[in-house]
């Protein structure tokens, strides 16, 4: 076990090394000059000069690669050209609502697709089955910006119940801040949760053809204690893959979300920076959300290796 | 599942990816109205009041807009999606061919690449080259190369497996032509059917770029912008709104239900038990 977590762990810094390294070559090695882009052809010399100085341009791109590293290894993540304040600032800030944003959306997906991929595998070919199977199909299919702007037509221009938009921030209270996060959450959380109870329904219906479900059956449990007691938590397997995989789907989902919403969070920062052409903060941000896709699935990989014995020596 | 309601999912999911299709193609040489014409007096009429889906805040057709819209998005997501695919599955046919450290770089590269979502991407490349055709079609192209990667590798170790690779092999057959000759063809169906699937992944996700104004560049309607305009006027104009989600929810749908449909009629051993 323990030489597995050294491999996988070898495995996950030489990823995210890969990963920061294709965002520098494609942001500061291809362009050529960064400075140029950043500030547009009618930039004037000087401007372009104090900023190829501010972010040493003048240095071999391997030193600067280097310093980018330890930077982000000691939080100096470097100062926005845009906003000029250091972009660890700006991320931790717009954190506050990206974080809550998606841990929300993954709680209401979960929530909405166990229940429902139980349901539909307990009743087989049955109504709620194929009610289940329906919503799922439809779900993938529909974006989750276009179900955040029916939200908001919906619950806001015509009920009234919700704002637009926006964000009053957390100094306005937990509930308040809550409630302007969950229509977000809403139109985050149903496409994963389409996805989610398609795979919980198959992983049980797999499950539930196994001999063990067969023994716990015939020495006299019931249908729903066999399902929660043996079915359930072998089934889940799959399910927190999947979850895994989706993540990424959840960090471009949030970039769309927050700018329906006009919520300010990373996602929206990174949409603001890449109309500012804000080179630093794409680099800081991009390299970020990539970072969390990598560790969560790393932290997936984990998860699967201690939920199921079997894989710990196979691979 | 019987026959039935098999062939069903093939033939619903062909017959609304056939209509949309027919629809993007008809949008080249002809449209009910020119779907940039501005015309103020018809600005944000509901439907059938200026044409059969209403007009958008410029007084523009919206079925023109949304048929012109279908070309657009349909032709980016199928560039995108063949480029990937031919990148991919080469990298994964040869990985499969040459094991060992091959290999391990190419499934490396692939985590990486699957680190970073189309929008990711496409942001950076807009932020560099500015919005367009082009950085939609890198961005979903480059997310599609990991995924027949991998795709492509597993099916081609399946097929290196038997015995009639080691035929071919003792005849003295190298890598590149056993791969050329025995593995593509029986990986092919699997790859199609994928590719389907990735093409519904593709629609979604360029107009989630076209949302954010990184596709297709203005006057050239595209069903994303057209659903980022929306947002002021929607109250005013539900209509608006609606329309080009449903047109993207139809095709994703469609393009899904196809793949579906495709891979349970082709192989049976994949069929769905469900």
């Amino acid at each position: 076990m323990i030489l597995l977590l050294l491999r996988r762990l070898g495995s996950l810094v030489v990823t995210l090394l890969l990963a920061s390294l294709a965002i520098f070559l494609v942001l500061e090695v291809l362009p050529g000059d960064p400075a140029a882009i950043m500030l547009g052809t009618e930039a004037r010399e000087d401007t372009l000069a104090a900023l190829r100085q501010q972010m040493g341009l003048e240095r071999p791109p391997h030193e600067r690669y280097f310093d980018w590293l330890t930077g982000l290894l000691s939080g100096n993540f470097g100062l926005s050209m845009t906003y000029r304040v250091p972009v660890s600032e700006l991320v931790v800030e717009r954190l506050a609502v990206t974080l809550p944003l998606a841990i929300l959306a993954i709680l209401i997906s979960t929530l909405l697709a166990i229940p429902l991929g139980v349901i539909a595998a307990a009743n087989h070919e049955g109504l709620a089955d194929r009610g289940v199977m329906l919503f799922s199909q439809v779900g993938v299919a529909v974006p989750n910006f276009w179900i955040g702007l029916l939200l908001i037509l919906f619950f806001s221009s015509y009920l009234g119940w919700f704002s637009a938009g926006g964000f009053p921030g957390w100094a306005a209270g937990v509930t308040t801040a809550l409630k302007a996060l969950l229509l977000p959450a809403v139109a985050l959380a149903l496409p994963q949760a389409a996805i989610l109870a398609r795979v919980t329904r198959s992983s049980v219906l797999e499950i539930l053809g196994e001999d063990f479900v067969r023994t716990a059956r015939a020495k006299g449990l019931t249908r729903r204690v066999t399902l929660r007691r043996h079915v359930l938590r072998n089934a889940l397997i799959p399910v927190v893959t999947v979850m895994g995989m989706q993540f990424s789907f959840l960090v471009a989902g949030a970039i769309l979300v927050e700018n329906v919403f006009t919520l300010p969070g990373l996602g929206r920062l990174l949409f603001q920076a890449m109309s500012q052409r804000d080179l630093i903060v794409i680099k800081d941000v991009v390299l970020f959300f990539a970072a969390l896709v990598i560790l969560v699935n790393f932290l997936v990989d984990l998860t699967y290796a201690w939920l199921d014995p079997r894989l710990r020596q196979s691979r | 599942m019987s026959a039935l309601t098999r062939y069903a999912t093939l033939f619903v999911g062909g017959a609304i990816t056939f209509t949309l299709l027919a629809m993007a193609l008809l949008s080249r040489v002809w449209t009910p109205a020119p779907p940039t014409q501005i015309r103020i007096s018809q600005r944000l009429a509901p439907p059938l009041e200026a044409g059969l889906l209403g007009a958008d805040h410029f007084g523009r057709d919206i079925a023109s807009m949304l048929m012109v819209g279908a070309w657009n998005s349909l032709s980016i997501a199928f560039v995108a999606v063949l480029l990937g695919m031919a990148a991919g599955v080469l990298l994964g046919t040869l990985a499969a061919a040459w094991r060992g450290w091959a290999e391990e770089v190419v499934m490396r590269l692939a985590d990486v690449t699957f680190a970073f979502p189309a929008v990711l991407s496409a942001i950076m490349i807009a932020a560099l080259i500015g919005p367009g055709v082009t950085t939609a079609v890198i961005a979903i192209g480059v997310f599609n190369i990991p995924v027949f990667a991998r795709i492509a590798r597993g099916a081609a170790l399946q097929v290196w497996k038997r015995d009639y690779i080691l035929a071919a092999r003792s005849a003295g057959k190298g890598a590149l032509l056993i791969t050329l000759h025995h593995v593509l063809p029986n990986i092919a169906g699997l790859l199609v059917v994928q590719a389907t699937i990735q093409l519904a992944l593709a629609v979604l996700t360029e107009a989630g770029l076209s949302f954010l104004g990184v596709g297709v560049p203005p006057p050239n309607p595209s069903w994303g912008r057209m659903l980022s305009d929306s947002q002021t006027y929607l109250s005013q104009a539900p209509h608006l709104a609606i329309l080009p989600g449903l047109a993207i929810a139809l095709a994703v749908l469609g393009l899904n239900m196809l793949g579906d449909g495709l891979r349970d009629v082709m192989d049976p051993k994949l069929r769905r038990k469900r």
